[in-house]
């Protein structure tokens, strides 16, 4: 049984292709990075998989059900760039909203989801920042009241869009620890990912994505430099000078 | 000074008060989430269209009713939304400049139908002359009543579905990761825009019903950093708005009530603006010296 499939899934935006003839199924408990150029689609991919984008075709199970019924076993992650956080909010109040869809309608969080919620905030370093408005927090910090949201949510299969964007060193170290947690309860990961310098670290399934999926698979046998060349085409000249640039600042 | 307590011993003057209170307050609470929306300008569009669709309905049976505006209001609003959002996606004009042509568009076809009503009917009686500028003294006791269940409503659909609302303003795309309906959820906030604006267009008028709706929370968000006591702060300063625009415009006879009402909101933003305890430019200054 696979833990998310993706079957003849295509997108498009103003009657352009932007995505064509995905098809791909993910092993339970496997972490995969999703990988590509930039426009080939890897962010509009996790937001048709999780039905935030019209679909053109396809369809998507989870554990073999069809998506709309297993809405309560996904996670998701958006990138941080994509809300307001001049919100008048606090982090806290951020990760109980990973609690809603249990909560159900009419309903204020109780005593035990304001525990959960806490909980998560420590799991990712963030304690000590419950009541702290979310616009005082910097870029790291938000993104680990991000993650500390769908830790929140209890999911089994959990999307997140370019998690290390930006980010410090120590919220690097949150994900890679909170990644790796799940891996070890079985849960199954699927992150958008642009460093091609830690790929290998990271993850242990890979998805080439230009477009249309170039390879899927453990990362030992599709991360190679063929592929990547197939995947990047021509820029992989720029694509290995970034290479460069990364280690240089390593 | 007792020609003025006077005034407020008149039972309609009673009336009009608590009527323009919870009218301020369901408008605050409900402009929150349409500022934070970042929809200002968009209710203000849907405010000028609702005064067609008021006409329309008086037109055909010739009766004030409030579920008829209310019908009428929301199919025109509706309309003039769907117009902008219409000429934004097929053409390469860009939001605001949809917004200003689909306002007087639509202003202008109801001050056609309204001059029509009074020309032709017994519009004037109806008080249907005031729905612009929005007139408190033409207000009946029957008016005030429907106001007060119509503002005690929309706070009560506000309140239930504050924590939807919340995530759908503040992350949309999460809040439909996790099944919440959202189309739902900005119709319903839609709605009760509408549901303000059709309550108050006798009081505060369609041309200014807008800013009752933005300046209260916008005021508030200088004080708080907490949606819900925003939301609540919101309402109150609406309600204070209101209420105060409501007496000045009885006690100084003939003035529009919907301007003195703005006019009062606007004192209390420049207020906040300046003496706000979260944001406000006093407390900056003060931090930095």
């Amino acid at each position: 049984m696979h833990a998310l499939s993706v079957n003849n899934l295509a997108v498009t935006y103003d009657k352009q292709p932007v995505l064509e003839n995905v098809s791909f199924a993910v092993p339970e408990g496997s972490l995969t990075g999703i990988i590509g150029p930039n426009g080939a689609g890897k962010s509009t991919l996790i937001k048709s998989i999780l039905h935030l984008l019209p679909t053109l075709s396809g369809n998507v199970t989870v554990f073999d059900e069809p998506y709309k019924q297993q809405k309560k076993l996904i996670g998701y992650v958006p990138q941080r760039s994509e809300v307001d956080w001049d919100f008048p909010t606090d982090a806290l109040d951020v990760v109980l909203m990973g609690r809603y869809s249990h909560i159900g309608w009419f309903k204020r969080a109780n005593r035990k989801e304001i525990e959960w919620a806490k909980t998560c905030l420590d799991k990712v370093g963030m304690a000590d920042y419950a009541n702290r408005q979310i616009s005082q927090l910097s870029g790291g910090q938000q993104q680990r009241v991000f993650l500390a949201r769908a830790l929140a949510q209890d999911a089994k299969v959990y999307f997140m869009d370019e998690p290390f964007s930006g980010v410090d060193a120590a919220t690097e170290k949150a994900i890679i620890k909170l990644m790796k947690e799940w891996k070890q309860e079985g849960k199954t990961v699927l992150v958008v990912h642009h460093d091609l310098q830690t790929v290998e670290d990271y993850f242990d399934h890979v998805l080439l994505l230009n477009k249309t999926p170039i390879e899927y698979g453990e990362t030992q046998k599709v991360f190679t430099l063929d592929n990547l060349e197939r995947a990047y085409g021509g820029k992989i000249a720029f694509l290995q000078r970034g290479t460069a640039v990364t280690q240089e600042v390593k | 000074m007792s020609a003025f307590l006077d005034i407020f011993s008149g039972a309609n003057v009673q009336w009009v008060l608590i009527g323009s209170l919870l009218l301020g307050f369901a408008s605050g609470v409900i402009g929150s989430f349409v500022l934070l929306k970042k929809q200002s300008l968009i209710s203000d569009a849907m405010a000028h269209a609702a005064l067609p669709g008021v006409c329309i309905m008086y037109i055909i049976f010739e009766i004030k009713s409030v579920p008829l505006f209310l019908v009428g209001a929301t199919i025109t609003s509706l309309i003039a939304t769907h117009s902008i959002q219409a000429i934004i996606k097929h053409s390469r004009v860009k939001s605001d400049a949809a917004i200003g042509i689909i306002i007087s568009v639509f202003f202008g076809f109801g001050i056609v139908l309204l001059t029509y009503i009074q020309q032709n009917s017994s519009g004037n009686q109806a008080g249907l002359d005031s729905f612009i500028f929005g007139q408190a003294a033409s207000l009946v006791r029957s008016d005030v009543e429907l106001i007060t269940i119509g503002a005690f409503i929309l706070v009560i659909i506000t309140a239930l579905f504050f924590k939807e609302f919340k995530l759908t303003t503040f992350d949309p795309q999460f809040a439909q990761g996790i099944g919440l309906p959202v189309s739902f959820l900005n119709g319903l906030l839609l709605a009760l825009v509408v549901g303000v604006v059709v309550i108050g267009i006798q009081m505060v008028g369609v041309v200014l019903i807008a800013a009752l709706l933005i300046t209260p929370p916008l005021a508030a968000r200088y004080w708080t950093e907490n949606l819900g006591v925003m939301a609540i702060l919101g309402g109150i300063f609406g309600a204070l708005s209101g209420a105060s625009g409501a007496i000045l415009s009885t006690v100084m006879e003939n003035l529009p009530t919907g301007p003195m009402m703005v006019l009062s909101a606007s004192t209390i933003f420049f207020l906040s603006l300046l003496f706000g305890s979260k944001k406000g430019i006093a407390l900056k200054a003060v931090r930095q010296v």
